[in-house]
Parts: C-alpha cells; sequence; structure tokens
C-alpha cells in the first residue's frame, strides 16, 4: 500500500473548489483541520505547523460515494479483498462504498457484517458500509435479521446477483425494513424470462449465436416491485437500471410519488451491446449492455433526475473465470477505478454539467443511503478529492489497484485524473505518490 | 492467385469472400474426383497433424473431417470431451495448451459455446478450423451445402432458398444465412416465431411463419434438424404439432418449384422434418451432401495447411 | 510455356524477348522433326500402338503429348490414348511455400491399369517432377510399364531418372530457364537467365 501521511490537518493550495451541495464554486485554498474543512477561499498560506499540499488548479470537490460494489471478502479474496477493494475505490475518487452481500458466507448475519466494518477500519482507507442480505443465504427464502443487522452497520438490504425471488418475500423485506428505516436495493431481473441468457437479447444476440436476456426481464420485477411499493411504506432502491423501459416505470413511479430511487452504473451510458464483440467476457455483467436506444434513455434518466446515482457495480472476476467460454464466463466488471472517467465524459460531451455529475456521484448516494459525505464548508467532513479534468488517463495502465482487470475500458484512454483522495482529512490517495513508489 | 485464402483460420464464413468461396468449390472438384480412384490418398499433408477436438458428440462431422485429413495424409488425432467437462470447469486455457504440446498443423474444433473457435485462434500458433461452436456458426457445412446447391442448380444468382425449422439454436442457419446472401441468394427463414431470433435486421432475409408462403417458389428448401428437446422447454407444444405445421413433405414440395432441391445436415428425425422422403428421391440433395462434405472439407484443409 | 512453373520460381523472372540475355535454340521445323522422331521411337519401342497411354505432366507436358498422341495416330492409322495428370498434390515442396498453389485438372478418361504409360513433359530438369507423376501413377492403378518422353533433357538430375525418349539434349547452367512454346506454327524453345526482379523501392 502507498503509505500516505496520516496527520488529518493539511492545507491545499491553489484549487477549484466545488461542491454542489453548498453551491461553492471559487478558486483558493482550503484549509483542513483535525478531519473538518476550518476555512477555505482567499485565505492566507501558512508558513509552517502544517503538511501543505500543491493543488496547481486541480478541482477539489466532495469524495464519491458509491452505494453498490462487491468487495468479495469473506470467501472470494482471489478476485478481491475489503484491502484491495478500498485502495481501488480511493484511487478512484471514493470515500465511501457500500460493499453487497453475496459473499461467503452471506453478509445474512450480524459477525460477517461486523468483520467487514471491522477489517475496513483497520485498513483506514475508504469508509465501507455493508449491504446485509434480504433473505438467509440469498436463498428467497427466510427474511435476515434486519434489526441486528443493522445495528450491525448494515445500511440497505439486498440479494443483490438475485432479485429478491418472489413477491411476497418483496413485499415482506419492504415492509420490515421500513422499520429500521432502511432501503431494499433489488437486482431487478425476472430470471426465468431471462432462461439462462448471457447477454442482451437483440440483433448482437442473434449475430453472434449467444442466448439473449430481454428488456422485458429487468422491467418486469421493476414493475412488480414498483406496484408493490405503492401499498407499502417501504422504500424502495432499483439497483442498476439499463432498460429505457426501467427509466420509464421509476418516471412514472417518481410522478405518482412512491418512496423510490434508483441507480445506474457508468457502462450502461457508455457502452451497448456491440462492445460484447470486441471485449468478449469483459463486457459481459448483468443486467447486460443493451442497444443505443436504451444507452440515451439512460442518459435521459440521469439528466431529469428519474435516477438519482451513478453506482458502479465494482464485480471482480479473476482472469481464469473471466478468460474462458462467453457463456461460461461469471457476470461482471470492475468499475471504481474507471467511474468518475466516465462521468466527465458525459460532461465533456455536453449530457450534464459538473454540478450535476457530482451530485449523481456524492451528493445524492449519500443522502438517499444516509452516508457520511465530504462538505465544502466550514466544519464540513474532509471526504475529498482532487482531478484534474484537463489531463487524462489510460484505463488499468500500468495496472488496476483492483486484483481483478475484468474491465471493457480496459487501456483506454479515459477523461480526467484523480490526484488526490481524504477520508477524514487523511489523505488515503496521492496519484504521484505512488508513481514515485512504482 | 494460389494465397487466395486471406485468413489462416476458417472460423466463420462472414470471413470468406465470393472469390475464396469459388476457389474452395473449385478445389472441391479436383478432391471428388480422387474418391473414385484405387488409392484415395495424396500425400499433400504428409507429416502434418491435425487434431479433431470435439467438446460435442458429432460422428459425421468428425468422421468427414477425419477421412478428409487422412485422404491428404495428414496424421489425425481425435481427442472428444464431454460437455458435462466443459460445464464443471476445464479451463479452454488447459487446452490451448494441449495443442500446443501436440505440435498440431492444424485443429477442427467444435465446442458448444459460441465464440471458443475464434477465442482458441488469438491464443495457439496452428490453424483453427470451427467444425461448430455454440450457436454462432458451422462453416464447412455451409460451404458444403452452397457447392451441393451448386453442383444441382449450376448457379446461385436468382436462386430463392428458404430456410425451414429451429433458426434460434441452429448455426448452420446463420452460417447459411451469411453463406447464401453473400452468393446473391435470397433467402426466407420459415417458422414459429418462437424458433425465429426476435432480432434479424442485420440479415438480409424475408421471414415467414407459414410453410407454404415460406416455400412457394423456392428452388431450395433447406430443413434444419430440430432438438426434440425444445417441445419440453415449450419453444413448440408438441413434436406431433411442429411436424404438421413445419415438416416438408411431398404436398408442400408441390408448391415450390417443379426442380426443388432439399437439403438437410443430418442427422433427420424421420417423420418430423421431413416426411415420406422416398417419395421425392429424385429431389433430395442429402446425399450429396454428406458425400460433398469431405471433398469441401479436404478443400479447406489444403488450402489452409498445405503451405508453410 | 515453360518447364518450371514461372508462379514456382523462388526468384521472378523478367522474360523479355528484346532482352539479350534470350536466345532461340530451335524454330518450329526443327521441333516438329523432334516430335515426328520421337513418335517414330516409341512405336519403335513398344511394337506399335496396342496399349499405349500417353500422359501429359501438366504444365508444360499436355501439349506435347497431344502433339505425340496425334503423330502417333497419324503413322498408325487408330487413336491413341491421351490424358493429362496435375502432380501439385504430389509435389515435396507444398510445406515449404507460403501457401499452396491452385489445383489443376488431372484428365484421365481410361484406367491407367495394363497400360504402356508414356510419361510426356516438355523439359526435364531436377526428375522431380517425374518423381510426383510416378507416384501418382501407382496410386491410380498398376499399369504394365512407364516410359519417360521428354523435348529438351537439360541435365542437372537431383534423382535417379533418365528418359527413353529425348528431342534433344541441351546443356544449361542452373541459372538458366529453358522456355518451350508449343503453339502451332511459333515452336520455339529459348534459353534465358534469370534474372532478380529489382524492387522498385
Amino acid at each position: 500500500m502507498a503509505r500516505t501521511d496520516r496527520t488529518d490537518s493539511f492545507f491545499l493550495k491553489d484549487v477549484r473548489l466545488m461542491d454542489p451541495a453548498t453551491g461553492v464554486d471559487m478558486n483558493g485554498h482550503l484549509r483542513v483541520e483535525k478531519g473538518l474543512v476550518a476555512e477555505f477561499g482567499a485565505i492566507a498560506v501558512p508558513s509552517s505547523g502544517i503538511p501543505v499540499w500543491e493543488g496547481e488548479g486541480s478541482v477539489v470537490t466532495p469524495g464519491l460515494v458509491d452505494v453498490h460494489a462487491h468487495f468479495r471478502e469473506p470467501g472470494f479474496e482471489y478476485k478481491e479483498t475489503i484491502e484491495s477493494g478500498s485502495r481501488a475505490a480511493v484511487s478512484g475518487g471514493f470515500t465511501a462504498v457500500c460493499v453487497m452481500a453475496n459473499t461467503d458466507p452471506v453478509n445474512d448475519h450480524p459477525e460477517v457484517t461486523l468483520g467487514m466494518v471491522n477489517r475496513a477500519r483497520e485498513i483506514g482507507l475508504c469508509r465501507v458500509f455493508p449491504i446485509g442480505a434480504v433473505s438467509l443465504g440469498l436463498k428467497g427464502e427466510t427474511l435476515t435479521e434486519m434489526g441486528a443487522l443493522t445495528r450491525a452497520g448494515c445500511v440497505g438490504f439486498s440479494d443483490d446477483g438475485f432479485p429478491v425471488k418472489t413477491s411476497r418475500l418483496f413485499r415482506r423485506a419492504l415492509e420490515y425494513a421500513a422499520l429500521f428505516h432502511r432501503p431494499v436495493i433489488d437486482h431487478c431481473e425476472d430470471r426465468d424470462l431471462s432462461d439462462g441468457g448471457v447477454m442482451n437479447e437483440g440483433w448482437v444476440s442473434t449475430d453472434l449465436g449467444l442466448k439473449g436476456i430481454p428488456s422485458a426481464s429487468e422491467e418486469v420485477i421493476v414493475a412488480r416491485d414498483l406496484e408493490i411499493l405503492k401499498s407499502t411504506r417501504g422504500r424502495l432502491h432499483v439497483a442498476h437500471l439499463s432498460t429505457a423501459g426501467g427509466v420509464r416505470l421509476v418516471r412514472d413511479a417518481k410522478k405518482r410519488h412512491l418512496n423510490v430511487t434508483a441507480e445506474t452504473c457508468p457502462h450502461y451510458f457508455s457502452l451497448t451491446d456491440e462492445a460484447v464483440r470486441c471485449h468478449h467476457a469483459d463486457a459481459k455483467m448483468n443486467p447486460p449492455l443493451r442497444t443505443e436506444e436504451d444507452r440515451l434513455a439512460i442518459i435521459e434518466g440521469l439528466r431529469d433526475g428519474t435516477i438519482d446515482m451513478i453506482a458502479t457495480d465494482h464485480a471482480p472476476h479473476a482472469p481464469f473465470e473471466k478468460e474462458r467460454e462467453f457463456d461460461q464466463a461469471p457476470f461482471g466488471i470492475i468499475g471504481l477505478e474507471t467511474a468518475f472517467s466516465l462521468g466527465l465524459e458525459l460532461v465533456n460531451s455536453g449530457s450534464l454539467d459538473m454540478s450535476m455529475l457530482l451530485y449523481l456521484m456524492s451528493v445524492r448516494p449519500a443522502r438517499v443511503f444516509g452516508l457520511p459525505r465530504g462538505e465544502i464548508r466550514e466544519g464540513g467532513l474532509a471526504d475529498l478529492m482532487v482531478f484534474e479534468p484537463r489531463e487524462t488517463t489510460v484505463a488499468g495502465v500500468p495496472g488496476f489497484r483492483s486484483k481483478s482487470r475484468n474491465s471493457p475500458f480496459l487501456r483506454q484512454k479515459l477523461a480526467g485524473r484523480i490526484r488526490m483522495t481524504f477520508v477524514g482529512g487523511k489523505k488515503v490517495f496521492d496519484d504521484r505518490e505512488e508513481e514515485r513508489n512504482a | 492467385m494460389s494465397d487466395f485464402l486471406t485468413s489462416s483460420h476458417l472460423l466463420s464464413v462472414e470471413d470468406l469472400t465470393t472469390d475464396e468461396m469459388n476457389g474452395i468449390f473449385r478445389t472441391a472438384d479436383s478432391f471428388l474426383d480422387l474418391s473414385s480412384r484405387t488409392v484415395k490418398k495424396v500425400p499433400s499433408l504428409r507429416g502434418k497433424t491435425l487434431v479433431n477436438l470435439f467438446y460435442e458428440p458429432s460422428t459425421r462431422t468428425r468422421t468427414s473431417f477425419e477421412i478428409a485429413a487422412k485422404r491428404l495424409s495428414a496424421d489425425v488425432i481425435n481427442i472428444t470431451t464431454s460437455q458435462s467437462s466443459v460445464v464443471k470447469g476445464e479451463s479452454l486455457l488447459d487446452t490451448v495448451r494441449t495443442i500446443e504440446a501436440l505440435g498440431a498443423d492444424g485443429v477442427v474444433i467444435r465446442h458448444p459455446s459460441s465464440g471458443v473457435p475464434e477465442w482458441i485462434s488469438r491464443r495457439v500458433g496452428c490453424h483453427v478450423i470451427n467444425a461448430g461452436d455454440g450457436l454462432r456458426e458451422h462453416p464447412t457445412q455451409a460451404l458444403l451445402d452452397l457447392y451441393t446447391i451448386l453442383k444441382r442448380k449450376g448457379r446461385f444468382e436468382g436462386l430463392q432458398v428458404a430456410i425451414v425449422g429451429d433458426i434460434l439454436h441452429s448455426r448452420v442457419a446463420r452460417s447459411n444465412i451469411r453463406a447464401l446472401t453473400r452468393m446473391g441468394v435470397r433467402v426466407r427463414l420459415v417458422g414459429p416465431p418462437t424458433l425465429i431470433p426476435q432480432d434479424t435486421k442485420g440479415w438480409n432475409v424475408e421471414v415467414v411463419h407459414d410453410l407454404k408462403e415460406g416455400v412457394r417458389d423456392c428452388d431450395v428448401v433447406m430443413a434444419l434438424r430440430l432438438q426434440l428437446e425444445r417441445a419440453t422447454a415449450s419453444f413448440i407444444p408438441s413434436l406431433k404439432e411442429y411436424a404438421r405445421l413445419y415438416g416438408i413433405s411431398p404436398g408442400i414440395l408441390r408448391i415450390a418449384k417443379p426442380d426443388v432441391l432439399v437439403l438437410h445436415p443430418g442427422p433427420i428425425n424421420r417423420g418430423i422434418e421431413i416426411q415420406d422422403e422416398e417419395s421425392f428421391h429424385s429431389h433430395s440433395g442429402i446425399l450429396d451432401q454428406v458425400h460433398f462434405g469431405v471433398g469441401i472439407r479436404m478443400a479447406v484443409l489444403y488450402l489452409l495447411m498445405a503451405g508453410q | 510455356m515453360n518447364s518450371i512453373d514461372p508462379s514456382d520460381a523462388s526468384l521472378p523472372l523478367r522474360p523479355d524477348s528484346s532482352s539479350p540475355g534470350r536466345k532461340i535454340l530451335l524454330e518450329s521445323d526443327q521441333i516438329e522433326r523432334m516430335i515426328r522422331r520421337m513418335a517414330h521411337e516409341i512405336l519403335e519401342r513398344n511394337q506399335g500402338s496396342c496399349d499405349l497411354y500417353l500422359v501429359g505432366i501438366l504444365q508444360g507436358g499436355g501439349v506435347l503429348a497431344k502433339r505425340l498422341a496425334e503423330r502417333i495416330q497419324a503413322i498408325e492409322g487408330k487413336p491413341v490414348s491421351l490424358g493429362t495428370v496435375d502432380i501439385t498434390l504430389y509435389r515435396d515442396d507444398l510445406s515449404t511455400r507460403a501457401s499452396p498453389p491452385f489445383l489443376k485438372e488431372s484428365l484421365l478418361p481410361e484406367s491407367v491399369d495394363h497400360k504402356k504409360i508414356i510419361l510426356v513433359d516438355d523439359v526435364l530438369y531436377t526428375g522431380r517432377s517425374v518423381r510426383c507423376a510416378l507416384d501418382l501413377l501407382m496410386d491410380l492403378g498398376r499399369p504394365t510399364l512407364v516410359q519417360l518422353a521428354v523435348l529438351i533433357d537439360r541435365g542437372h538430375r537431383e534423382l535417379p531418372i533418365r528418359a527413353d525418349f529425348v528431342g534433344k539434349n541441351i546443356p544449361t547452367g542452373r541459372d538458366e530457364v529453358v522456355e518451350v512454346s508449343l503453339e502451332p506454327q511459333k515452336e520455339t524453345v529459348a534459353l534465358l537467365r534469370r534474372t532478380i526482379e529489382k524492387d522498385p523501392a
């Protein structure tokens, strides 16, 4: 690990300060003391007694918040660990990450939750918030002890990887999780309709001779969940929206004032199913990459607020698992280290403005899941990232910090460069320091 | 002229230009002459090793490749691996290492997963020939089907072909659609909506669900093999109903052109895809397909492997 | 027409009739006389044309075999069996080439069994083509005997093969090419030097 300075006080010189939540957008300096923003703007540069980092005109903003990642520990440490996942996160500008429950053992018991929380605290890079399972063993049969899991630190409940299996269980989960003010996050997919499909059903699947997953697979369960939500007091968070139909359903539900939020992932607004042709299993995830029409609908959903946030669905798999028959390879791609750059591409193409992107990747996810978040205001938490939008990076070169490298963006030139990341005022990532150590 | 195959593998008919396909047909002509000789072997691939790597049982295709290779004097190694070991997670990378260790000059691959031959071709130093991958391609089958059509009809231009049956799950159909349309043949896909891909926009084909309408004025009717388990998976209600709606019978053929040619990649489910075959024997090209298969595969092996 | 298929040569040729390197060795009437003499020799050695089967080695031997057959028929007053063989599949240099050559069509209207085969080629050089043709003939059946007729024997044998009937022996250098054309009335045999094509770049 790149050893970084453990002090939680510093001075950041010559930066552009941006925070969509506080409305700050100015040039100046920033001083952090004991993990909190002390002052910022046209303030005096201290002569001694505090480390001074050169901002060189880069942008400092609240750190990113990811509500959907897989850190694979416990159980699948060959794919990722809490440590390698955390390192990937902070190098991507993330200061807080929610990790899914499909570990081994499944996070359906407070001891598993506590194990994750404690391990993350030992590592001390990003803040890690476990998502508990909805059902024991993700089997879709018996509810987990959501009360105990909440006390242990779970911030939401999901059987991610699988949809909540039955309508009945989904209703009970919504109702019961509401008792602890926690959302139920659903991976919306009708498995029966997917019927063993491995990519989006459409012209590309016809051409490649691969079994397709129809858009309706997603839409059917989004619709089911929304109709059940209507008559409960619960809160639904729709994971990784990928289809135009799914966006439309969520948009209508919000008009009906249902208590629903939704996320999408960078790949759904960056790529279409055509990517499967050249990236093979590195473009295989579930839900699958869809068509251009869906991609544009996802961007529109981000613009009009139908989709509340961008999550990564960071899903590491070892090379030997991905380098094989397409239909036998597991679903999922890594995303923590490319997410912000792909978001910047939306800003560069004029689809979003910068403050909207920061809202979608930091402010809104933190609010929806009640997570701590950096703020550029006096007394605000110093969970911050510093990035240089005028530079570019090449994804995965010289290497990802994640243990895995299953990314369709591998070796692609992407916009922006994360320069530094601070969690609670401590510098947890510094691009140049890593370069020097390399 | 001689170095006309631009690719060193045969993965998809998509890789072949019309000139290349015609060159393969011309070469097959010469090889078919050999089969009437006392000694049917020529020494062109002497000292070369061909590995037949079959992850799916297929006696016909494997035997056809084996005869073709042996007539060219290549040494043939057959490796047949069950589908179950693929599912169990036997690594394809191990397969690649096996091929390299055997010092193979060429490898013929049949695999239940689409895209595997292409995947392997990027990782081995020898020629890779696709003998059928998943639902994607079966290029030598399409070549021999086209060759049969060429021999029986004398041309491709202006022909109307109907491909009848389970298009959705058929690599034979996919390869034929690509090859036939490239040769300027008009193609009609005939089958129930459940067995035709939901999106066919990239193919220049007509989709018809009624068999009578589908075979009308056709020069060639190509029936596909129906996997019997499609009935249990609700793609069709029953084999009986499928046979009634989509079986090729003498009555149906009367709607096609008087000299219609009937093809089937085999093995045939008699009474289902093809009914009362004896009564339209003179229209059947099915035996020709088997015979021409060896010539086409010899041509492919020769053109890919006889050089350095 | 050339005994060494120009496409075979590892060095590209630039046959140029205006080139001072090209030398005409035999003209039409000389060649016609040679063919006539060879026909007579073949008939004499085999005591007539009974069971004779003239088989030209493609490319160059095809036309010569036809000319010999016509001549024999004119002498004997009855047709003689005639065929051609493509030896491509039997070549020993296939695997040294970047890619295999296209196949030519062998035409053997009758079985070779119990026949006296006269293999015909325009130029005898290393003997390798003849070796191919012999192997091919044995794969086709069991001829009574095989004899070899060539228009030009230019020497440089690499195999223990000799011709039974020779139009003319012409001493050559390895860097020379014997060019045979049997176009009616314009028959020529010429000698030219193998030149290396200069890459314009």
